[in-house]
């Protein structure tokens, strides 16, 4: 039996950050949005949203693709692989990493995707059906599916090891940092992770109403509210994170620094059919990210939730939470309620955050709900964020459909 | 968490396939040992205008196969294809999911372009025929979102087998269906899951697909020959024929599937990836990254280059892929290259994108249980670029222990996957 000290210390490492999301680009700008509540939710300027009955989304402020995607890459892929090529730069900057200095075959890429490249396949479709086949451009191809993130990533930066493309709706992104573990262990010394999605565009808008689960609230800052009895479903935003990881050995070796948060634990699980009355999976998939990273219940110092806003769903999350931890037994935050949910980036930008916070020993609080409604039996940190020694972080993500995703961070300060 | 003492590994025990030609794993290999082909002038749009009017189609009546007309209408085909798929493969093994705590049921399918065909029709109706970009919502259906993410296709597969343990979907482009099973045998070995519905679904056959491998000229523009119309490693082939299917497979691990006494068509032995980082379509014709993907697999099973029987090829019939992986055999193999059979079913069933590499590992399994290769269809002219056996047109008795398979896809990556016939081989894993 390996020792906790022991798992601790050879855990991956997250060594950076790259955020571009609707509370800003940049550790920086995204953390001090965090700390101040500030949020990125605001009514649609990508589009005209007026017809449709939600106008309110977490777009990224002021995004001029043009400096900061090269023009070639910009007419060759969507709005979601500019945000991810932006902050791979910034993620890869903020580690220090400069991947001509490393083994080529030994930095790997896994990226996760909700939808794709939503907005340019609606334009080449338009192209399609109002002008002919001739008009589809050469980059469909390669700009609208899943993996034109991970593919642009890789060749950009000369990353020829393992790529991987997780869509597991908003648990995918999470997914993809428990895939970069199982690279980690094999053969990869580094893994460029996370994901970013932007499906801002007409369809896109219309392909998530269909879904019934988005709020359509008219006043903005009571729109998502999770946790609350007021909730009424959540809003969609734009973005992510790119995330730096490293096995210990290889961060060490290259000077990296104690990085942000170390991965120490994680566990994937799906929900039962309604119909067959077993419980969710949320609450074992948390038990067995825990177990897988030697952490007992006690041990964790803040929660981070998938807060989807639904009523149903939220009384499913704290339930977990509740069963797990006692009633009130661990902080539990969402600061997510700042970016609106960002499907294939929502996870990744999740992680971020937590890192941030073990690393500034500061637990972000939720800003929306003025309370949790009182039968969740949650310690809901509101109000302003709360000054924490902390050691150990969990991640919670579901997908649509059934996805359950759970992650362990520990802090690199032991 | 108490895990069993020595190294976990993965079998196939199951097989499931909807590919073009046929329903079912039997009418899988009477096509690929038949050396027909089911290429032909696409039906299920009209291809006048397109510049490739040729796909590998399948002939499928979902409501035969067992699907309620609810889940026809909720299913996108993809999803149609791969829950027929992972039914078949599941009674195929013989196994009862019921016994296992469904956490222990893994999901693991690939798909390159998810549900397109859902999403290009609901387009058409909410954009009114293309020609409103601010479509209207109110027209949509209640599953365009179970459209919009391909996802779906694993939701569907999962909910359908029960499975509660890690479920994903894998979109690695054209290596996806070789990915997810990589995937899968991940989740095996490492004890995440005992069973593992693993394999891949595309069905890409609608005018935006037609259009965007149009526009790169990927895909064949022999339009007068459908049926002979992809010629992988022939000197006169002339681009890839699209193609729709799907192919599931139970893995198991592989002590437990001994113990209940499975038939067992294969031990997945070792699988690699890499990425050329060149560029999102093209390759270089050394083939230096794939080779690397084969010798890191082979490295895991601890095999020698000459232990390969025999390589199922990603062979999709453009100029610049068979030169590449021509290439990346030689310089993984070395002069064994020369000595092992290699060919491209998609001579036969097309290029159905992400589906393909499951259909392609499903290929090597039946290969390994027949000892037969399937035969490179359409191949009659060499091509001095491509000098290695393809196995022109007709299928050879072989007698082989390892099978490799490679795929090649979009994003420049690389995947090797090695498959062993059952106790052929005494050999340490690393």
């Amino acid at each position: 039996m390996t020792s906790p000290a022991a798992v601790r210390s050879d855990a991956p490492v997250i060594t950076g950050l790259g955020v571009v999301a609707p509370t800003g680009i940049g550790t920086q700008e995204h953390w001090a949005a965090v700390l101040g509540g500030k949020s990125g939710i605001g009514r649609i300027s990508r589009f005209d949203a007026d017809r449709y009955p939600v106008r309110y989304a977490g777009e990224v402020p002021g995004f001029v693709t043009t400096d900061r995607v090269p023009s070639r890459l910009i007419s060759q892929t969507d709005r979601g692989t500019h945000l991810a090529l932006a902050a791979t730069v910034e993620a890869l900057a903020d580690a220090g990493v400069d991947p001509k200095q490393l083994p080529e075959y030994e930095m790997a890429v896994v990226t996760a995707s909700s939808s794709g490249g939503t907005e340019f396949g609606q334009h080449e479709m338009e192209s399609l059906y109002q002008n002919g086949s001739a008009w589809v451009g050469a980059y469909q191809s390669i700009a609208w599916f899943y993996a034109a993130t991970t593919g642009q990533v890789s060749i950009r930066h000369g990353l020829r090891g393992p790529c991987g493309v997780i869509c597991c709706e908003q648990a995918g992104g999470l997914d993809a940092v428990g895939q970069s573990r199982r690279l980690i262990r094999r053969d990869s010394r580094l893994v460029v992770t996370g994901g970013t999605d932007a499906s801002l565009c007409p369809y896109g808008l219309t392909a998530q109403l269909s879904n019934g689960e988005l709020s359509t609230r008219t006043d903005q800052d009571r729109a998502y509210l999770p946790f609350s009895p007021d909730a009424s479903g959540y809003l969609p935003g734009e973005g992510g994170a790119i995330l730096i990881m490293e096995s210990a050995a290889a961060a060490a070796a290259r000077g990296a620094g104690p990085g942000y948060a170390r991965v120490l634990g994680y566990a994937a699980g799906f929900d039962p059919v309604p119909e067959s009355g077993r419980p969710p999976a949320l609450r074992r998939t948390l038990e067995t990210a825990l177990a897988d990273a030697g952490v007992a219940p006690d041990e964790v110092d803040v929660v981070f939730a998938d807060a989807s806003g639904v009523p149903e769903q939220d009384a499913a999350e704290a339930a977990a939470i509740r069963q797990v931890f006692g009633v009130g037994g661990v902080p539990v935050t969402a600061p997510k309620t700042l970016t609106g949910r960002l499907y294939g980036g929502g996870g990744a930008l999740d992680v971020a955050t937590a890192a941030l916070a073990l690393r500034e020993g500061i637990i972000p609080h939720t800003t929306g709900p003025e309370a949790a409604a009182p039968e969740y039996g949650l310690d809901l940190v509101l109000g302003g964020p709360r000054p924490a020694p902390l050691r150990t972080a969990l991640v919670l993500a579901r997908g649509y459909g059934g996805f359950n995703a759970a992650l362990v961070l520990g802090s690199t300060a032991d | 968490m108490s895990r069993p003492t020595g190294p976990r590994r993965a079998v196939i025990t199951g097989i499931g396939t909807v590919v073009p030609g046929g329903v079912g794993r039997k009418a899988l290999w009477d096509l690929l040992s038949s050396g027909r082909t089911a290429t032909r002038r696409i039906t299920l749009f009209d291809p006048t205008p397109f510049r490739s009017q040729v796909a590998a189609e399948v002939d499928f009546d979902a409501a035969a196969m067992g699907l309620t007309p609810q889940q026809i209408r909720r299913m996108d085909r993809a999803a149609q294809f791969v829950v027929v798929s992972a039914r078949e493969a599941v009674a195929d093994s013989g196994i009862e999911l019921s016994a296992f705590e469904p956490e222990r049921i893994a999901v693991s399918i690939g798909s390159a372009v998810g549900c397109t065909m859902g999403l290009e029709q609901e387009y058409v109706t909410l954009s009114n025929g293309g020609r409103d970009w601010l479509v209207d919502h109110s027209y949509g259906v209640q599953h365009l979102y179970g459209y919009m993410v391909p996802s779906t296709l694993a939701v569907e597969v999962a909910r359908d087998s029960g499975a509660e343990g890690p479920v994903a979907l894998i979109s690695t482009g054209c290596t996806s269906g070789l990915d997810s099973i990589g995937h899968a045998l991940q989740l095996i070995e490492e004890g995440s899951a005992d069973v593992v519905v693993a394999g891949a679904t595309d069905a890409p056959l609608s005018p935006i697909t037609a259009a965007c491998f149009d526009a790169i000229k990927a895909t064949t523009p022999d339009n007068d020959r459908p049926a002979e119309a992809s010629r992988p490693f022939d000197r006169d082939r002339s681009g890839f024929v699209l193609a729709e299917g799907s192919a599931v497979m139970v893995l198991e691990e592989k002590s437990a599937a001994e113990r209940r006494g499975a038939r067992i068509y294969a031990e997945i032995v070792g699988f690699a990836g890499r990425s050329n980082a060149f560029h999102m379509t093209g390759l270089k014709a050394e083939g230096r990254e794939m080779a690397e993907a084969i010798r890191v697999a082979l490295d895991q099973a601890g095999l020698d280059p000459t232990a390969v029987g025999y390589i199922n090829a990603h062979g999709s019939g453009t100029k610049q892929n068979d030169r590449h992986e021509t290439a990346a055999f030689k310089r993984s193999l070395g002069d064994h290259a020369y000595a092992v059979p290699v060919s491209s079913i998609k001579s036969m069933v097309g290029h159905s994108l992400g589906a393909i590499g499951s259909i392609e590992v499903a290929a090597c399994a039946l290969a390994l249980e027949n000892q037969v290769v399937p035969p490179t269809a359409n191949l009659h002219t060499p091509d001095s670029e491509c000098d290695l056996d393809y196995v022109p047109l007709t299928a050879r008795d072989h007698r082989m222990d390892v099978v490799l398979s490679v795929g090649s896809g979009f994003g420049g990556f690389q995947s090797a996957m090695l498959l062993a016939r059952p106790g052929a081989v005494p050999y340490e894993r690393s």
